[in-house]
C-alpha cells in the first residue's frame, strides 16, 4: 500500500515558503547548468554549420587559420584542375579561391572597434555554400566595390546594414545585400569581390581554396595525392573538420568553466535540499507516526519522502529550463582567438540539454533527500507519535 | 553576554543543519572567488601595462604590418625615447595544443622598454649577440623543462618554414602581473629569412612599442604619429599600452559579462540557502520567542538573537569558503593546464580584493537572510506566538 502522492503535493502547498526557496535554489543551479551547455553548444553549432560535408578546404601547410594561410595563383591553378572536383554546366570547376583578412570596424552597441572577418569571394562561393541565401538586396557584382554582409555583421557593426557603406583599405564599399547562412559563422562576415579586396588590402595571393567534391568518399585519396605534390605545400582538410578545429579552444573553455562552476553550485543546492527535507521530517514526526500507526510500512515512508524530494527538484529543474529557454533570443558576439575575429552566436537548446538538466536536478534531489528520508523511515512509531 | 551564549547554543542546536548551511555558503563563496579570479586573469595584461609605453599598429587591424621606414620617422618625434619593432609569430611548437605567446622583437630596445622582465646580465648579453637565440619566461621554461643552451623548433604559419631557436636566457617577472609564459626572439632573424624567401614581405614590423619620456605626452605623441601617416599606404593607430591591452580584453567582453552575471546568481543562491534555514529556525522557535518576550526580553534582544545566529553561520561559511578557495583555485588552474590552456591565463592568482569581496558577501548575506524572520518575531503578538505550532 503506497502513500498517495496527493499527500506530498498538499504538503508542498502547506509549507509554501520553504518549498519555494528550495525550488528556487535548485532552479537557479539548473538554469546556470543549462545556460552553459546551451552556450557551448551554440558556439560549436555556429562554427560547425559553416562546414559542408562535401566541401574541402585547402590551406598553406601548417596554417592554423584562414588568415595565416596563403595560396599562390600558380598553386591555385593546379588545385582547380583536380579530377575529383565538381564541374559546372559552363565547364568551370566548382572551386573558389578566397582571400580572408581581418579589418577593424566599430560595433554599433558601444563604438568599440573589433576585428571583423572580410572575405574576398568569387561568383562560385555562393554555389559552394548552399546555406548562404541573400535575404535583403542582391548579390554583389564582380569587379566593383560592392559588398554583401552577413545578418549578424549587418546588425552588430557600424556601416554594415543594407545601403550603408564602410571604409576599408582606403576605399568606400557599399552594402548591396544582406545574407543568411543557416546560423553559421559566415553571418558575422563581410563579403566582397576577391580581386578588388586583394588590391585594396595589397594581398596578391589567395588565403584558401574551397572546392566541392563529386564524391566525398574520394577525399582521402585526393588529400594524399595533393599533400605529396612537391609543387604544392598545402594541407587539405574537410571543411567540417577545419571549422571544428577553429571552435575547439573557446568552446572547451566555456565548458570547463561552466561545468566546474555548476558542479560546485550543485553542492550548495544539495545542502539546501538536505536542510529542507530534514526539517520537514522533524516537523512531521507526528504525521509519520500516524502514517505508521495506520499500517504504512517503513519503505512506504521512505518512498514517500524520496518522491517529495524528487518533486521539488523536478519543479526546480523545469523552472530553470523554462527561464533558460528564453536565452535563445539573445545573441552573443565575442572574438574567437583561433580566427582572431568576431563571431556572433546564440544559446542553443536541444532535447539532450533538457533531459540532461532534468536528470541533473533529479540527482541533486535524490542525493539531498536520501539521508532525511532514511531517518524518517527509521523512526519508532511510539516516539514519533509522542514528538508533537 | 547572555545573548552571545544563547546565540551559540541556538546555532549548535541543529548541528547538521547549521553545518550544511555553512557548507552551502562556503561553496557559493568559492564559486564567486573563482569567477572573480578568472576575470582578474583576463585583465592581467592591462594591470602590467606602463603609462610611458605606446603601441603603434596598422589602422586596418593588427594582422597588417607597418613599413620599417616608420621607425626612423617616429623616433624623431620629440618625447619619443625608445622604439622597438614587434611581431606576433604564431606558429606551432610540436602541435597546436602547446600554445604560448611568441614575439619577434629588437632585443636591446625591448629589454630597456620592459624592465619588469629581469634577466641575468650574462644571459642578456648572449641573447643580444646571437641572431637565432631567444629568451623565455620562467613558467614556460619550467613547463617544457628548458634550460639555457637548449634548442627547440617552431613550425611557422604566418612565417612559413621551420625555425630553430636556442634558449639564451630565462627571465623572471619583477611584478606580479608580469607574464612569464612568453618567448621573445630577434625580429632580424625573421626579416633576414623573408628577404631570401619572399622579399615582398621583408622590411615590415607588426607594430611598434614606443617608450615616451612622460605619461602626460601620451595623447600628443599618439596624435603626432597618426597624423604623420594619414592617407599613406599604411595608416596607423597609436594608443597607450593600457588601451592596447584593453582592446584584447574587450574582444571577450561578452564572456566577461556572462561570468559577472553568474557571480551575481551565485550570491543569490547563497542567500536562498541561508534565508531558508533562518526562516525554518524562526518558525520552529516562534513559541520560544513568545516565552522570551513574556519573560521581559526586549525586541532588540530578539533581533540580536536572530541576527547573531545568521551572521555566525555566514561568517563560518565565509571562512570555510575562503579555505576551499585557497585549495580549489589552483586545482581549477590544474584542469586548464591539463587541456593546455594556461597559455591564455599566464597569471592566475586570487587577489586581495577578491578576499575582501568574499568576506563582505558572506556578512551581507548573513544580515539580509535574518531580516524577514526578525521582522516576524518582533511584530508577533505574544498570545499568537504561544498558540503557534512549528
Amino acid at each position: 500500500m503506497k502513500i498517495p502522492i496527493m499527500y506530498n503535493l498538499r504538503n508542498l502547498v502547506a509549507r509554501k515558503v520553504t518549498t519555494l526557496l528550495t525550488v528556487l535554489g535548485i532552479g537557479l543551479v539548473v538554469f546556470v547548468f543549462a545556460a552553459v551547455l546551451m552556450l557551448a553548444r551554440g558556439f560549436r553549432e555556429t562554427l560547425m554549420s559553416s562546414g559542408d560535408p562535401s566541401n574541402v578546404i585547402v590551406l598553406r601547410k601548417a596554417a592554423t587559420s584562414e588568415m595565416s594561410s596563403s595560396i599562390s595563383r600558380n598553386q591555385a591553378n593546379i588545385l582547380k584542375t583536380q579530377p575529383e572536383v565538381v564541374v559546372l554546366d559552363n565547364g568551370k570547376p566548382l572551386v573558389s579561391g578566397e582571400v580572408v583578412v581581418v579589418n577593424n570596424l566599430a560595433k554599433r552597441s558601444d563604438g568599440q572597434t573589433t576585428n571583423v572577418t572580410v572575405r574576398g569571394v568569387s561568383q562560385e562561393s555562393l554555389t559552394l555554400r548552399s546555406k548562404v541565401k541573400i535575404v535583403e538586396g542582391r548579390m554583389l557584382r564582380a569587379g566593383t566595390s560592392e559588398i554583401i554582409t552577413g545578418k549578424g555583421a549587418a546588425e552588430k557593426f557600424k556601416g554594415c546594414g543594407l545601403g550603408e557603406s564602410v571604409e576599408m583599405g582606403n576605399r568606400e564599399w557599399t552594402v548591396v545585400g544582406v545574407f543568411e547562412a543557416g546560423g553559421s559563422s559566415f553571418e558575422s562576415e563581410i563579403w566582397g569581390d576577391v580581386e578588388q579586396l586583394m588590391q585594396a588590402f595589397r594581398r596578391p595571393v589567395f588565403s584558401t581554396m574551397t572546392m566541392k567534391l563529386k564524391d566525398p568518399t574520394q577525399f582521402a585519396s585526393m588529400k594524399e595525392r595533393i599533400e605529396k605534390d612537391p609543387q604544392l605545400t598545402v594541407d587539405v582538410k574537410r571543411e567540417i573538420d577545419f571549422y571544428e578545429e577553429q571552435s575547439q579552444n573557446l568552446g572547451l573553455f566555456i565548458q570547463i568553466l561552466g561545468i566546474f562552476v555548476t558542479v560546485v553550485f550543485s553542492f550548495g543546492a544539495m545542502a539546501g535540499a538536505v536542510i529542507t527535507m530534514y526539517s520537514a521530517v522533524a516537523n512531521r514526526a507526528s504525521e509519520i507516526g500516524t502514517l505508521r500507526a495506520l499500517g504504512f510500512k517503513r519503505r512506504n515512508i521512505l518512498a514517500s519522502f524520496m518522491i517529495e524530494c524528487i518533486l521539488i527538484s523536478l519543479i526546480g529543474g523545469a523552472l530553470g529550463i523554462f527561464f533558460a529557454s528564453f536565452l535563445q533570443f539573445i545573441d552573443i558576439s565575442t572574438t574567437n582567438w583561433q580566427s582572431f575575429s568576431e563571431v556572433v552566436f546564440g544559446f542553443n537548446l536541444s532535447a539532450g540539454i533538457i533531459i540532461g538538466s532534468l536528470i541533473f536536478s533529479v540527482v541533486m534531489g535524490l542525493i539531498g533527500g536520501l539521508a532525511p528520508a532514511v531517518s524518517a523511515a527509521k523512526m519508532q512509531v511510539v516516539d514519533a507519535l509522542r514528538a508533537a | 553576554m547572555k545573548i552571545i551564549k544563547l546565540v551559540l547554543k541556538n546555532t549548535l542546536r541543529h548541528k547538521l543543519r547549521s553545518l550544511l548551511t555553512a557548507i552551502g555558503i562556503a561553496v557559493a563563496i568559492f564559486a564567486f572567488a573563482l569567477l572573480r579570479t578568472v576575470i582578474d586573469a583576463y585583465f592581467v595584461g592591462v594591470e602590467a601595462s606602463s603609462d610611458t609605453r605606446l603601441v603603434t599598429q596598422n589602422a586596418v587591424s593588427l594582422t597588417f604590418s607597418l613599413p620599417l621606414s616608420y621607425k626612423e620617422k617616429i623616433a624623431k618625434i620629440p618625447g619619443v625615447e625608445n622604439i622597438c619593432s614587434g611581431f606576433w609569430f604564431g606558429g606551432t611548437y610540436i602541435d597546436q595544443k602547446n600554445f604560448f605567446a611568441r614575439f619577434a622583437i629588437d632585443p636591446e630596445p625591448f629589454l630597456e622598454l620592459y624592465p619588469e622582465y629581469v634577466l641575468p646580465e650574462s644571459e642578456r648579453e648572449s641573447f643580444i649577440k646571437e641572431r637565432n637565440s631567444c629568451i623565455v619566461g620562467r613558467k614556460l621554461a619550467n613547463k617544457y623543462g628548458w634550460e639555457v643552451g637548449d634548442t627547440f623548433r617552431l613550425i611557422g604559419d604566418i612565417f612559413p618554414g621551420d625555425w630553430d631557436f636556442v634558449v639564451r636566457g630565462i627571465y623572471d617577472g619583477a611584478i606580479r602581473a608580469a607574464d612569464e609564459t612568453q618567448m621573445f626572439f630577434h625580429w632580424k632573424y625573421i626579416d633576414e629569412r623573408l628577404n631570401q624567401t619572399s622579399p615582398g614581405r621583408s622590411g615590415q614590423a607588426g607594430w611598434y612599442y614606443i617608450g615616451i619620456s612622460s605619461p602626460e605626452l601620451a595623447g600628443e605623441i599618439s596624435e603626432a604619429i597618426d597624423s604623420m601617416f594619414d592617407n599613406s599606404v599604411a595608416e596607423t593607430k597609436t594608443e597607450t599600452e593600457k588601451q592596447f591591452q584593453l582592446s584584447f580584453v574587450s574582444m571577450v567582453s561578452t564572456i566577461i559579462t556572462a561570468i559577472r552575471v553568474i557571480s551575481v546568481v551565485v550570491i543569490a543562491i547563497i542567500l536562498l540557502v541561508l534565508a531558508n534555514t533562518m526562516a525554518m529556525t524562526a518558525r520552529e522557535r516562534i513559541s520560544e520567542y513568545a516565552v522570551l518576550k513574556t519573560l521581559g526580553f526586549r525586541p532588540k534582544h530578539l533581533v540580536g538573537l536572530i541576527f547573531g545566529e545568521s551572521s555566525l553561520i555566514a561568517i563560518f561559511g565565509g571562512i570555510l569558503g575562503i579555505l576551499i578557495t585557497l585549495w580549489m583555485v589552483p586545482a581549477f588552474y590544474g584542469v586548464l593546464k591539463q587541456f593546455n590552456m594556461e597559455g591564455f591565463f599566464p597569471v592566475f592568482e586570487i587577489s586581495k580584493t577578491t578576499f575582501v569581496f568574499c568576506a563582505i558577501a558572506a556578512l551581507a548575506v548573513g544580515i539580509i537572510a535574518a531580516l524577514f524572520p526578525t521582522l516576524k518575531a518582533v511584530q508577533m503578538k505574544i498570545s499568537d506566538g504561544l498558540r503557534q505550532i512549528g
